[in-house]
């Protein structure tokens, strides 16, 4: 798939003026050539075969068209965690970069300046990788342009899960980059709460050691918010890597997530629960490829949609020559609640080995009308019962949560969520 | 590919590896018919157009027509998205029509043909000599009869039992027959469920399409026999574009089949076909192909390249199409027989199993695309590689907003016999009301729980029963085949899908 090149798109896409940022040190060169990168390939248009069921206008125009409203109704995490972070539209709080056991947290545009830093190895390299054999212009622009973000360097066990929150107001158009290195033996959980502003382009890049253990949460609620996400990871050998999406709120929200297993014997998990209502498009697109012995990864995705809100889920795996005993899994579900809401799905194979068991199902349909007659029939009203019947269909998505803290909060949140609508 | 420097993973079974070696192994088709050719000057242009329709001695509308169909192909890029990998093809360096020179007089029964020519169908195994029927004698069970249209390079040699078909009031002919002796049909239906511009290769098609076959079922009939179109290209450089359109009125039934076969060349040649199906009210449609063209030799060399436009259109209420393919042809195979189900509870069915040696390329699969009520579709596709040869499953589901209440269920496995060959999957599933449902399951994945329950209750261990049901499953599209390809089916039967990577 070639992305036609459109110069002049790229380069209003890109604001010229505003130059890119960071004068000296490690990352002028690799946003230099992030940049030229992302002018070369030209940004995505609607004929793209990548962008079939997503249009990418809002994410390349120039103009940010919504305006974001502080404070989602219902809250999540709040006060509950140690170490928090802060966005306030789409700028770290440097003074809030908490200091935690094991771990190292520093913000982007610090260590920018510096002319050394264990970021160079990794930050636009990742993002650089997962250009292939899709090309992802919108990222290289993150890497470009990008000078906010958070740094996280695990090098022990981290015990209590770090939260970025952020908040946004207006029209703030966020480009956001973060990178997290997780060494050999160590773990660190991420819960990534709120919208950094009214369009949101961010990029994480995560390398996870051999024996390191990484786990992201993410809760999508606002509304107002075109939101665009790419991760981009690298795994070792006996490792582990599982990022979990709730989404209940975004006019159009793409979530973007490429994985390279490398090493043998790992498992990555990427999976997410979504709500939609009305004028809400969700797509999550998952690329994995699995270019190493014994590793298992689970794609796991449902979403529940009403009044028209539109899902999609593009999922990938790719097994190259010589991944041998892979276990690939990819479900992607969809419960329409009524006539007008759309479920659409690609979800593909590649597979270059043998000895490998790869399945991929989606299914769609209606809500079980059996199901529903019999919790009306012990009593329970109708909209409390599809509620019922939603969180039981989510469960199997949130279910891959490890920390069951974080899965019964998530739990929680679905409910009140539900409750509140 | 020899048995012998294949690895094959455990749990792959040893008689499958074997009659995947023997269906997809040494081409036993490849001889040549050394006959007199007549070609039109190589290349493609207005002109030969022009050529073509002239030697069909058709009328105005139908040059018109491949006219139009030219110069929107002159418009058109070559798609490039199926995963395949081929050099750039010349379209000026091939011949576009290539008739055996007895053929210049049209014969006026069979008996009139080149004898040479009926003998390259006798060694492929299809009798053109019509069984003489004995009055009051049924035929002796067990040979069903079957009327063939025999096109060879660009034109039909002839059609069997065309004046028993005919009591029946079955139209079959060569589509270069029906564009002279039924106008008004080809008028209504040609070009009405492939339109002109549909693709590259359906719009080339339907600028140089020389031959294929005709088939007319009127209301009420079901076809007294099977019908059948053998395909042959001969002649080198030169490629084949047949164009097939069957009419199934109302309450019609007909079983149609489908074989080809070509000689063993270093060069590759192009086969691009369109066949059309209409289907009106509770018509029935069977279409079942046997694709065995030259795969080509084991370093890729030759071969031909199918790229093939098959469509079926369900327009009529309660009518029902069912796509039965074996591939194991082909060095490039670009082809998705599709249905657009229109009518209210139409229903549409594709069952194959696509079968890649060597350096063989495979990208087939099918488009099911819901517009009417209580709809249903099912797919069942196994693709089988080995060797070095990549197979695609590309398919799409659509649901419309109006296709209220409609079901389809798919089911696509693949197999790798080797780890030098590859298998992919490319599902594209858009479903845009609510009371429908789609599945799309892997069998691995998922066992019918009440067979299985079945075959436990009966004392099978757990895994025993899952092989039984999976196997089972595998034989399903074999089933669907029709009797007079029992060879190919019997040769497939030893296939199982065990040890399937999803």
């Amino acid at each position: 798939m070639v992305l036609p090149s459109s110069e002049a798109a790229t380069r209003s896409a890109m604001h010229d003026d505003g130059l890119i940022s960071s004068p000296g040190a490690w990352a002028k060169e690799v946003r230099q050539s992030a940049a030229e990168r992302a002018q070369n390939q030209g940004l995505p248009e609607r004929r793209d075969e990548y962008w079939k069921y997503t249009r990418p206008d809002f994410f390349v125009q120039e103009s940010v068209t919504l305006e974001a409203q502080v404070s989602p109704k219902i809250q999540i995490f709040n006060n509950q965690l140690k170490a928090e972070i802060l966005f306030e539209n789409a700028v770290l709080a440097a003074e809030t970069l908490p200091k935690v056991a094991n771990c190292s947290i520093e913000s982007l545009d610090d260590a920018a300046d510096l002319d050394l830093h264990w970021v160079s190895d990794i930050y636009g390299k990742l993002e650089l990788a997962g250009q292939y054999p899709v090309r992802r212009s919108l990222a290289a622009l993150n890497t470009a342009k990008a000078s906010q973000g958070v740094l996280v360097h695990a090098t022990g066990q981290v015990s209590d899960p770090i939260r970025i929150h952020a908040v946004c107001a207006g029209r703030t158009d966020a480009i956001i980059h973060h990178v997290v290195k997780v060494d050999a033996g160590a773990s660190v959980t991420l819960i990534e709460t709120g919208q950094y502003g009214a369009r949101c382009n961010v990029v994480m890049e995560v390398e996870v050691a051999d024996t390191g253990h990484f786990h992201h949460i993410r809760v999508q609620d606002d509304h107002e918010i075109h939101a665009l996400t790419h991760i981009f990871a690298r795994i070792g050998a006996d490792s582990t890597f599982k990022s979990f999406t709730m989404t209940s709120g975004g006019k159009m929200t793409r979530n973007e997530c490429i994985l390279e297993l490398i090493g043998d014997n790992s498992a990555v998990s990427v999976a997410g629960a979504c709500l939609g209502d009305n004028d809400f498009h969700h797509d999550d697109t998952v690329f994995i490829t699995h270019d190493a012995v014994n590793c298992e990864s689970r794609q796991v995705f449902k979403k529940v949609l009403r009044n028209g809100a539109v899902g999609v889920f593009q999922g990938k795996i790719l097994v190259k020559a010589g991944a041998q005993k892979t276990d690939g899994y990819q479900i992607s579900q969809s419960l329409l609640l009524d006539e007008d809401s759309q479920f659409l799905a690609k979800p593909e194979l590649e597979i270059y080995a043998d000895d490998v068991a790869c399945s991929h199902g989606s299914t769609c349909g209606a809500i079980d009308e059996q199901a529903l007659f019999y919790l009306r029939s012990r009593g329970i009203p109708e909209a409390k019962a599809v509620d019922l019947l939603t969180l039981s269909f989510m469960a199997q998505a949130i279910e891959e949560i490890e920390d069951s803290k974080i899965s019964a909060a998530i739990l929680n949140h679905l409910t009140d969520t539900l409750e509140a609508r | 590919m020899a048995m012998d420097d294949v690895q094959v993973k455990d749990g792959v079974d040893a008689e499958t590896v074997d009659a995947v070696i023997a269906l997809s192994g040494a081409y036993k088709y490849g001889w040549n018919t050394e006959i007199e050719m007549e070609y039109a000057p190589k290349g493609l242009s207005e002109d030969i157009v022009r050529l073509i329709s002239s030697k069909n001695e058709e009328p105005k509308w139908m040059l018109e027509w491949r006219l139009a169909a030219y110069r929107r192909w002159l418009e058109l890029k070559e798609p490039d998205w199926a995963m395949v990998e081929y050099p750039k093809i010349d379209f000026q360096d091939q011949y576009y029509y290539a008739r055996p020179k007895s053929m210049e007089e049209k014969p006026k029964s069979l008996d009139d043909v080149d004898p040479k020519l009926l003998e390259t169908y006798k060694k492929l195994g299809i009798p053109l000599k019509e069984q003489a029927l004995l009055a009051g004698v049924e035929a002796p069970e067990g040979e069903r009869r079957v009327a063939v249209d025999a096109v060879f390079d660009s034109v039909s040699l002839g059609t069997t039992f065309q004046a028993e078909l005919l009591q029946a009031g079955v139209i079959f002919c060569s589509i270069s027959e029906a564009i002279r002796e039924h106008p008004d049909l080809v008028k209504r239906y040609l070009g009405t469920v492939v339109p002109v511009s549909d693709n590259y290769y359906a719009t080339l098609n339907s600028a140089v399409f020389s031959d294929g076959s005709f088939v007319y079922i009127p209301p009420g009939v079901r076809c007294p026999m099977e019908l059948s179109t053998y395909f042959r290209i001969n002649a080198e450089n030169t490629g084949q574009f047949e164009r097939t359109l069957i009419i199934a009125d109302k309450e019609a039934y007909v079983s149609y089949l489908e074989g080809c076969t070509a000689p063993q060349r270093d060069v590759a040649q192009l086969h691009a076909a369109v066949v059309e199906l209409v289907l009106l009210d509770d018509a029935e449609i069977k279409y079942s192909t046997v694709q065995n063209w030259y795969p080509g030799d084991e370093n890729g060399k030759g071969g031909i390249y199918n790229f093939v436009t098959k469509r079926a259109d369900c327009r009529g209420d309660r009518s029902k199409v069912m796509w039965t393919q074996v591939e194991t042809g082909s060095a490039v195979t670009w082809k998705y027989p599709s249905c657009v189900l229109r009518g209210d509870d139409s229903q549409g069915e594709f069952y194959s199993i696509a079968i890649a040696n060597n350096m063989q390329q495979a990208d087939t699969g099918t488009k099911m695309v819901h517009l009417g009520k209580n709809t249903k579709s099912r797919i069942v596709s196994k693709g089988i590689s080995a060797g070095k040869a990549q197979n695609t499953y590309r398919g799409l589901v659509s649901m419309h907003p109006k296709a209220k209440n409609s079901r389809n269920y798919t089911q696509c496995d693949s197999l790798l016999i080797g780890d030098k060959c590859g298998a992919h999957t490319v599902p594209y599933i858009e479903v845009k009301n609510n009371s429908s449902r789609v599945e799309h399951e892997a069998t691995t994945s998922k066992v019918d729980d009440d067979q299985l329950f079945y075959c436990r209750s009966r004392g099978m261990g757990e895994e025993d029963a899952v092989a039984l049901v999976v196997n089972g499953f595998c034989k399903e599209v074999l089933q669907a085949l029709p009797m007079e390809f029992a060879m190919e089916a019997q040769a497939l039967v030893a296939i199982s899908l065990e040890g399937s990577v999803g």
